[in-house]
């Protein structure tokens, strides 16, 4: 007796398939995977800056450079910068979820944590920019 | 209970996100996009080379590379995972992200000491 089509599985576990693109039925799946991303490109920044490191140690920063001007380079260090800076919004704005601040009893809101994150932001971006451009 | 280690993953996780935030944006801003643009000049080998010359900045780069890459290979474990439905292989995920993070790491080292 044959069997008809597709009734070997009938009498094992039924397991509904896999959604392969959950990630674009709504806004707020694409945002969260889109978040998650950034750490792909955050791990590129690190490759780039121990480039440049090595490059300024072993004597071939102009090789450096040049590599750093080529349009492919400059394309994925600017999908680098959006991508960096999208990480750095949602995750100091994630700093008042994980810790309560509380100062006698009082609970710090979460738009103080926020803004001190981002002003601390601010202020080392300014300082950093400094010691890396004034000049000798 | 049974030890693990991931709590000490969720650690790394979460300091390297901090730095990655405060730090990585300004300096992928000045040296991948402004400075190759010919926006800003770049500054002098001599320049930068007395910047890496003080040991404090030394061992900052090499703590923000090692907590930036340990953040990225934690994230990178649990999106790939997500996005492509293979939690099941977790363990050899897990290895490939935290080792990659490791040799970054040594290199970093290497690199700076």
């Amino acid at each position: 007796m044959t069997r008809p089509p597709g009734s070997e599985r009938a009498t094992s576990t039924y397991r509904p398939p896999r959604d392969a693109f959950w990630f674009a039925r709504t806004r707020n799946y694409t945002i969260f995977v889109l978040r998650e991303l950034t750490s792909v490109l955050v791990a590129w920044t690190v490759v780039f800056l121990l480039l440049l490191v090595g490059a300024l140690l072993n004597g071939t920063f102009q090789d450096f450079t040049a590599l750093a001007a080529r349009p492919w380079m400059i394309a994925v260090n600017v999908v680098a910068l959006v991508a960096t800076a999208f990480h750095a919004v949602t995750f100091l704005n994630l700093a008042p979820k994980a810790t309560v601040v509380r100062l006698d009893g009082w609970r710090v809101p979460a738009w103080m944590i926020q803004g001190g994150n981002h002003s601390a932001w601010l202020a080392l971006s300014v300082l950093i920019a400094y010691f890396i451009l004034r000049s000798p | 209970m049974k030890r693990t280690i991931e709590p000490y993953l969720w650690l790394l996780f979460s300091g390297g996100g901090v730095a990655a935030a405060l730090l990585l944006p300004v300096l992928v801003l000045l040296f991948g996009v402004l400075m190759p643009l010919g926006v800003i000049d770049w500054p002098t080998v001599a320049h930068l080379r007395a910047l890496l010359d003080n040991v404090l900045v030394r061992l900052a780069l090499l703590v923000v590379i090692v907590l930036c890459l340990f953040h990225a290979a934690h994230r990178i474990r649990f999106t790939s995972e997500e996005l492509f439905g293979i939690a099941r292989y977790d363990s050899l995920i897990a290895v490939l992200c935290y080792g990659g993070a490791i040799v970054g790491a040594v290199t970093g080292a290497l690199l700076l000491f």
